[in-house]
C-alpha cells in the first residue's frame, strides 16, 4: 500500500459513528447488502462514489465500536483514504491494522469542500488542496505504523514473520 | 527514586517488561488475558488461513456468545456452531458459552484481575477497570495477532483524572454520574487518553456500579478507564477467583495531563438526548416525551443493583399501556440471583418482558429492535442514529431508575416522583450461577 493518496473528496461532519458506516444487522450480511447500508446520512454518497475518492471529515470520525467491518467497509468500497480533524481510536488502529490510510489533520475539514482534489501522505503529514492551493501538516504516522501499511497490513507482517520462522528452522 | 506512575504507565511497564513507561513511548506489551465473543470465529479462521493451529496460551484466551444469544436467524445458528468447533480446535481454556454479557460475566467469574492487561474484541471493554485492569477494545484484525502472538504494540496514554466529590443524591445512579460527565467534558475528552476516577464518590460506588461508568469510559473516547482496586472490589474478586488479589491504584504522585472536579451532590438525573451519548441533558428538560420502547440492558446496566431498583420502582405499578418495558439481565447469574430474590416475579407482574441474557437490543440486534417513528430510552452506552434499529428513531439514554419510571409514566419522567431511595449494594449477592 502506498503511503500517499491523492483523490476527489466528499465531506463528513463530526461523530460519523461506526454503527453508521457498518449498521449491526448488515454486518454479516453479502457484500451488497452491506454496501447499500454505508453512511446512509449522504444517500448520493455510496451510489456515486469512484474508487480512489477520499473523505474529509470533521472530529471524531470512527467513534464508538471495534467492530473492523466499518474501516473495511469504506476500504472495500475502494476508497483511498480518510482525512479528518480527529478519530475514534479503536476505528484508527483498525485503520493501519488493514492497511488503509487514514490521517488526523488538524484544519482539514474547513479547508476542503465536496469535490475538491486532495492528497495527503501518512509518512510525512502533509496534506494539500491542490482546488484551493492549501497545504496542511499534520502529525505523521509512526514509522512503525507505515511499516505495517508498507506490508499490506497486519496480517501480512505475520504471514511474512511465520514464513520467515519456517524458512529459518528449516534450514 | 522510582517515577511516580499512574495505572496505565504501571501496567503497561510490568506488561512490556520495563521498569518505567512514561505517557507517550510506545511499547510491546504483552496481555494477561484476551477475551473474544462471536468475533472469535472471524480471528480463527483467518489464524487457520496463516496456517496457524494454536493460539499463544489457550489459558489466556476466553470465548463467549452473548452479541446473537439466543440466536435470531439461521446464520448466527451456523456461526454459533462453528464457533464451538473452533473454541476446541485451538483449545480454548474459558468457553463460556452464553452465560450471558462478556464484561459481566468476565467479572462475575474473577477471570479479569487488577493490574492486568485484557484485550477484547468489543470497544466495552474498558469496563475491567472497574477492578482496576487496563481493558482495551480492539478489532478482529489486531485480535488476530494477539491470539497469534500474545502481544501488542500500545502507546502508553496519557492518564485525565475525574475527582467526583460531595455524595450521589437520593434517586441518582453511578449512570446518572457518568453521563454527565459526558455532557459536561463531551465525547472526546478522553481521547487516546487514560481515565482515573477518584474521589469520594467514586470510593462509594459499588463494584456494579464502578462497571458502569467504566464501561461509558469509551464513550469519552478513553482507551482504559480505571477504579483503583480497593480490599472491598478485591474480596469480591478473591472469592470467585480463588487466588490472593491485591489492591491495586496509581502512585501517589503520579502525573496527570489534568484533573477534572465534579460535584455531583446537586446533579439532577440524567439523559442523554438523540443521537449521541454528549448530548446530555437533566431530565426536567425532557420530561415528558412519550417512550414507546423502554430498555433495561446491556453491560453498561442490567446487573444485580439495577434490577433491584427497577423492581422496587415498579412494585405494585403497570406498565404504561403505550410502552413496553424489555428488560435483558447482563447475565443468566444476575438472572437467576433476581428470580431467587423475586425481582424478576415483580417486574413481570408490572408487565415487564425479561428476555434471555446478551447484548440483544443494544446494538440494534434482536430482542427490542426499535422502529421508524419510535422513541426508546434505554440503558444502554450509545444513541447514534440508527444503533437501535431504525435511523428514524429516537433513542435516549438514561438510568435503570429512569427507565423503570418512564416505563411507569409511559414518558420520560423525573424517577424520584417514584423513588427516592440509595442504589442498594448487592455485588456479593450476585453470585456465579455456574
Amino acid at each position: 500500500m502506498s503511503a500517499s493518496v491523492r483523490g476527489r473528496v466528499w465531506i463528513f461532519g463530526d461523530d460519523v459513528d461506526t454503527d453508521a458506516m457498518a449498521p449491526w444487522n448488515t454486518i454479516s450480511s453479502p457484500w451488497e447488502e452491506r454496501r447499500a447500508a454505508i453512511l446512509r446520512a449522504r444517500p448520493e454518497f455510496v451510489t456515486r462514489v469512484q474508487p480512489g475518492d477520499l473523505i474529509v471529515a470533521g472530529r471524531n470520525f470512527g467513534c464508538g465500536s471495534s467492530r473492523e467491518h466499518a474501516p473495511e467497509n469504506l476500504k472495500l468500497l475502494g476508497l483511498g483514504g480518510v482525512l479528518a480533524e480527529s478519530f475514534g481510536r479503536i476505528y484508527f488502529r483498525n485503520c493501519v491494522a488493514i492497511a488503509f490510510p487514514n490521517l488526523a489533520c488538524p484544519g482539514i475539514h474547513a479547508a476542503c469542500a465536496d469535490g475538491d482534489d486532495v492528497e495527503f501522505d501518512v509518512r510525512t503529514g502533509l496534506a494539500r488542496n491542490h482546488t484551493r492551493g492549501v497545504e496542511l501538516a499534520a502529525p505523521p504516522w509512526t514509522p512503525d505504523m507505515v511499516e505495517i501499511l508498507a506490508q499490506g497490513g497486519l496480517l501480512e507482517v505475520l504471514r511474512r514473520r511465520i514464513e520467515a520462522a519456517r524458512a529459518g528452522a528449516s534450514r | 527514586m522510582p517515577v511516580p506512575m499512574t495505572m496505565a504507565e504501571k501496567i503497561l511497564a510490568r506488561a512490556s517488561g520495563r521498569a518505567r513507561a512514561g505517557a507517550g513511548e510506545y511499547v510491546t506489551a504483552r496481555a494477561d488475558k484476551v477475551m473474544a465473543h462471536e468475533a472469535f470465529v472471524l480471528c480463527a479462521l483467518k489464524l487457520l488461513q496463516l496456517g496457524i493451529e494454536r493460539v499463544f496460551d489457550p489459558e489466556r484466551v476466553i470465548v463467549i456468545l452473548d452479541h446473537y444469544f439466543p440466536a435470531p436467524t439461521e446464520r448466527m445458528a451456523q456461526g454459533h456452531k462453528l464457533a464451538r468447533e473452533l473454541v476446541e480446535k485451538f483449545g480454548i481454556r474459558h468457553f463460556l458459552g452464553h452465560a450471558g454479557i462478556c464484561h459481566q460475566v468476565l467479572t462475575e467469574r474473577g477471570l479479569v484481575l487488577p493490574g492486568e492487561l485484557v484485550f477484547g474484541t468489543d470497544s466495552h471493554s474498558t469496563t475491567y477497570g472497574a477492578v482496576g485492569a487496563a481493558g482495551n477494545g480492539i478489532g478482529i484484525t489486531e485480535m488476530t495477532w494477539v491470539l497469534a502472538t500474545g502481544e501488542l504494540w500500545l502507546r502508553v496514554p496519557p492518564t485525565i483524572r475525574f475527582e467526583l466529590e460531595g455524595a450521589l443524591p437520593a434517586g441518582l445512579m453511578s449512570k446518572d454520574v457518568v453521563l454527565h460527565l459526558a455532557g459536561r467534558f463531551g465525547t472526546e475528552v478522553a481521547q487516546y487518553r487514560a481515565i482515573e476516577f477518584g474521589g469520594p464518590v467514586a470510593n462509594a460506588l459499588s463494584l456494579a456500579s464502578r462497571m458502569t461508568m467504566a464501561n461509558m469510559g469509551i464513550e469519552l473516547g478513553a482507551k482504559f478507564a480505571f477504579f483503583a482496586a480497593d480490599t472491598a472490589t478485591c474480596a469480591y474478586l478473591a472469592s470467585r477467583a480463588r487466588v490472593e488479589v491485591k489492591p491495586f491504584g496509581p502512585d501517589a504522585d503520579a502525573s496527570y495531563e489534568a484533573v477534572h472536579r465534579a460535584d455531583v451532590s446537586a446533579l439532577e438525573p440524567q439523559i442523554a438526548c438523540p443521537h449521541s451519548p454528549g448530548n446530555v441533558k437533566p431530565v426536567s428538560a425532557v420530561a415528558g416525551t412519550p417512550v414507546h420502547q423502554a430498555f433495561l440492558g446491556s453491560c453498561t446496566n442490567a446487573r444485580l443493583e439495577d434490577l433491584a431498583v427497577a423492581a422496587e420502582i415498579l412494585r405494585g405499578r403497570q406498565v404504561h399501556p403505550r410502552t413496553r418495558l424489555i428488560v435483558t439481565p447482563a447475565s443468566h447469574a444476575v438472572m437467576l440471583e433476581a428470580t431467587r430474590r423475586g425481582y424478576v416475579e415483580t417486574l413481570l407482574e408490572a408487565g415487564a418482558h425479561v428476555t434471555a441474557s446478551g447484548c440483544g437490543a443494544c446494538p440494534g440486534g434482536h430482542n427490542g429492535v426499535v422502529g421508524a417513528g419510535e422513541t426508546c430510552l434505554s440503558t444502554t452506552n450509545r444513541n447514534f442514529r440508527g444503533r437501535m434499529g431504525s435511523a428514524d428513531a429516537l433513542v435516549y439514554l438514561g438510568s435503570p431508575a429512569s427507565v423503570a419510571a418512564a416505563a411507569v409514566a409511559g414518558e420520560i419522567v423525573d424517577p424520584r416522583t417514584l423513588w427516592t431511595g440509595a442504589v442498594p449494594v448487592l455485588d456479593a449477592d450476585a453470585r456465579s450461577a455456574a
